[in-house]
């Protein structure tokens, strides 16, 4: 187990090594860079300021050298520096990852505990009302889209029933009221942003459940469990859901993957500060630094999570052994 | 006999509702079986001698449903009671061992785990005393070094060894009465061979009644005393073991024993029933049989055959007896 471990990180590292640099291969292809921008926006910059400063800054050195300096300030701790909000990349990613972390993790958390039920519900008795509603329920999640489902919350309850904010992350000045009143405030504005990305999910997850969950309450130790006398709800975690985990586990991980990437669409129209706009403006915007460094947590979530994903495995499922 | 049957099975019905209407995959079908004594349940595949099985321990799931007749258990009819009591029943009065060994054991937890499940559930006792019975049972089913299998997963036994262990399994609870379906089809020969030994020692030592289901004559011919032909849902026939096999009267029941290929002898082409079972939603008005039938009468097409005794304790459902 310890040595499988090993050898999935050091490949997890390699993996990491190599998307990032395709993703700055990318970047450098993208017509402009940073000189380039502050040519256009003053024109009494000359030829020669150009070459000076594509120099000072490296600009002027091959993709593959630049990639290499970027990547030895990484592993020194320098992010670097935003072209555009002219502040050090930490100081400025950090606030903004912990807000998308709070958004994406609240809603994952909320969409999970209520789509499992459902879809063990629904799963249950394929074909009765209950399934038919859940079904219903999960088939609108799905095909709504979230930008029209955040507006038409936001139509509902910040404008018909000004019951809560109509976007924003926290209201100013409540940071300093201390820590309960913080939180407060902070909760209030997410309900609505949690509400539009979890009904998504929910119809995702509960669809999933339904589907592994029917799978596994088909197989033939289930009647065995029956016939041994176990009670229904024995039958149905123990013998049903706990196979049906196994597949389950592979979804779920690879959703908690998305927890730093942001949401683009629902921080938009909720104007919440996180990370998913940011990352979109920075590319617009030619800000390597914060695009670059968006991406490689983007790719190391995603290469985590399976990483977690298959050691559960081993937990869930006997059969699978990393000897 | 006047003796109480252990088991006694009357006018059970099961139907299954389905979009073409409902399907009656058992149909009227009555028998006993005495304390000690091992039926037979003979057919082919959709015979609905599965059915009448899930029936008895009340493991039909919808869309079917038993819809009709009565199943006493020393006395008592099971098919009245609540749910938990049958949970008392399951597993406990009354086990099941199934066709598939590979499939019928849970892959992700432990022989023991699913053993001790059920001992703590029917014998009420402790982790401990559970672990002892679990592993004194996989020592009499005969499987070697038990404390290690105790704690195996199932895909970590051979076939036989699993059916061992589900019969350690269901035998754990001390069942007075054991439905085995199909235990040996989906082994090897010389497996089947000690699995069938093994029921029958237990059976023995233990004094159980066993209902025994399988397709194959030559097993039934081994193991029961007295064997069930079963047909469309319904009961062909029913006789003492070697009276079926010596004078077999139902005209299915015959062209069964016929078919059976026969040692040492090479012939061209082995015999068979013309045609194939009708689908449970277009069995025939009269006998089920009706249009597979060497010997059909006039009669046959429109009236189901009653079953009667034509000799003591020897049953048949047929206008024209052989």
């Amino acid at each position: 187990m310890t040595t499988f471990i090993t050898r999935r990180i050091l490949q997890t590292l390699a993996v990491i090594v190599i998307l990032s640099y395709v993703c700055f291969y990318l970047m450098s292809l993208m017509p402009g860079d940073p000189v380039d921008m502050m040519v256009a926006s003053n024109p009494k910059i000359t030829a020669e300021d150009v070459a000076r400063l594509k120099s000072l800054y490296g600009l002027d050195q091959p993709v593959y050298k630049r990639y290499a300096s970027w990547m030895g300030s990484i592993v020194q701790g320098d992010l670097g520096y935003s072209r555009t909000y002219r502040v050090p990349v930490q100081e400025l990613m950090g606030p903004r990852l912990w807000n998308t972390f709070l958004l994406s993790a609240i809603s994952l958390i909320l969409s999970i505990a209520i789509a499992v039920p459902l879809g063990v519900l629904s799963a249950l008795k394929p074909g009765s009302k209950t399934d038919y509603v859940v079904n219903l329920f999960s088939f609108g999640g799905i095909s709504i889209p979230s930008f029209w489902l955040a507006i038409v919350l936001i139509i509902l309850f910040a404008v018909k029933f000004p019951l809560l904010p109509a976007g924003g992350t926290q209201t100013i000045g409540a940071e300093n009221m201390g820590f309960w009143a913080d939180i407060k405030d902070r909760s209030i504005y997410l309900i609505l942003p949690v509400l539009s990305l979890s009904i998504q999910q929910i119809g995702r997850f509960s669809r999933f459940t339904r589907s592994t969950m029917l799978e596994a309450m088909r197989n033939d130790f289930i009647r065995t469990a029956r016939a041994k006398g176990l009670s229904r709800s024995t039958v149905i975690w123990q013998h049903g859901f706990r196979n049906a985990l196994i597949p389950l586990i592979t979804i779920l991980a690879l959703s908690f993957s998305g927890l730093f990437s942001g949401a683009i669409l629902t921080e938009t129209v909720f104007a919440y500060q996180g990370v998913g706009k940011l990352v979109y403006d920075s590319i617009i915007g030619n800000d390597y630094n914060v695009a670059m460094i968006s991406f490689v947590i983007s790719v190391s979530m995603v290469l985590l999570m399976n990483l977690v994903a298959d050691i559960l495995y081993g937990f869930a499922d006997p059969r699978i052994s990393y000897q | 006999m006047s003796i109480q049957p252990l088991l006694e099975v009357k006018n059970l019905e099961t139907t299954f509702r389905t979009k073409a209407g409902p399907v009656r995959a058992v149909n009227n079908v009555s028998y006993d079986i005495h304390k000690g004594q091992t039926l037979g349940i003979v057919g082919e595949s959709g015979c609905g001698k599965s059915v009448t099985s899930y029936s008895l321990m009340r493991l039909i799931e919808h869309p079917g449903r038993v819809t009709g007749g009565q199943v006493l258990l020393n006395g008592r009819d099971i098919l009245k009671l609540s749910e938990g009591a049958m949970e008392e029943v399951r597993g406990g009065e009354m086990a099941m061992i199934f066709q598939e060994p590979m499939t019928a054991l849970n892959p992700v937890l432990t022989i023991g785990f699913q053993m001790d499940e059920q001992i703590m559930k029917h014998k009420k006792c402790s982790p401990k005393e559970s672990k002892e019975r679990a592993i004194e049972m996989l020592r009499l089913v005969g499987i070697p070094s038990p404390e290690e299998r105790y704690n195996s997963y199932p895909h970590q036994l051979s076939g036989g060894m699993r059916q061992r262990a589900m019969i350690a399994m269901a035998l754990s609870c001390d069942p007075t009465f054991l439905i085995a379906d199909e235990p040996t089809t989906a082994l090897d020969v010389t497996i089947q061979a000690q699995i069938l030994e093994l029921i029958q020692n237990l059976q023995e030592k233990l004094n159980m009644t066993v209902q025994f289901i399988t397709h194959d004559l030559g097993v039934i011919s081994e193991i029961s005393d007295r064997v069930m032909v079963m047909y469309g849902g319904q009961t062909c026939e029913q006789a003492d073991t070697s009276e079926l096999f010596l004078n077999p009267s139902h005209p299915y029941t015959a062209a069964l024993i016929a078919s059976r290929p026969k040692f040492g002898e090479r012939v061209q082409r082995l015999t068979t029933i013309e045609g194939s079972v009708p689908a449970p939603f277009e069995l025939p008005k009269g006998c089920p049989f009706v249009n597979r039938c060497s010997r059909v009468k006039s009669e046959c097409a429109g009236t189901k055959p009653p079953l009667i005794e034509i000799r003591p304790g020897h049953k048949v459902a047929c206008f024209n007896p052989l």
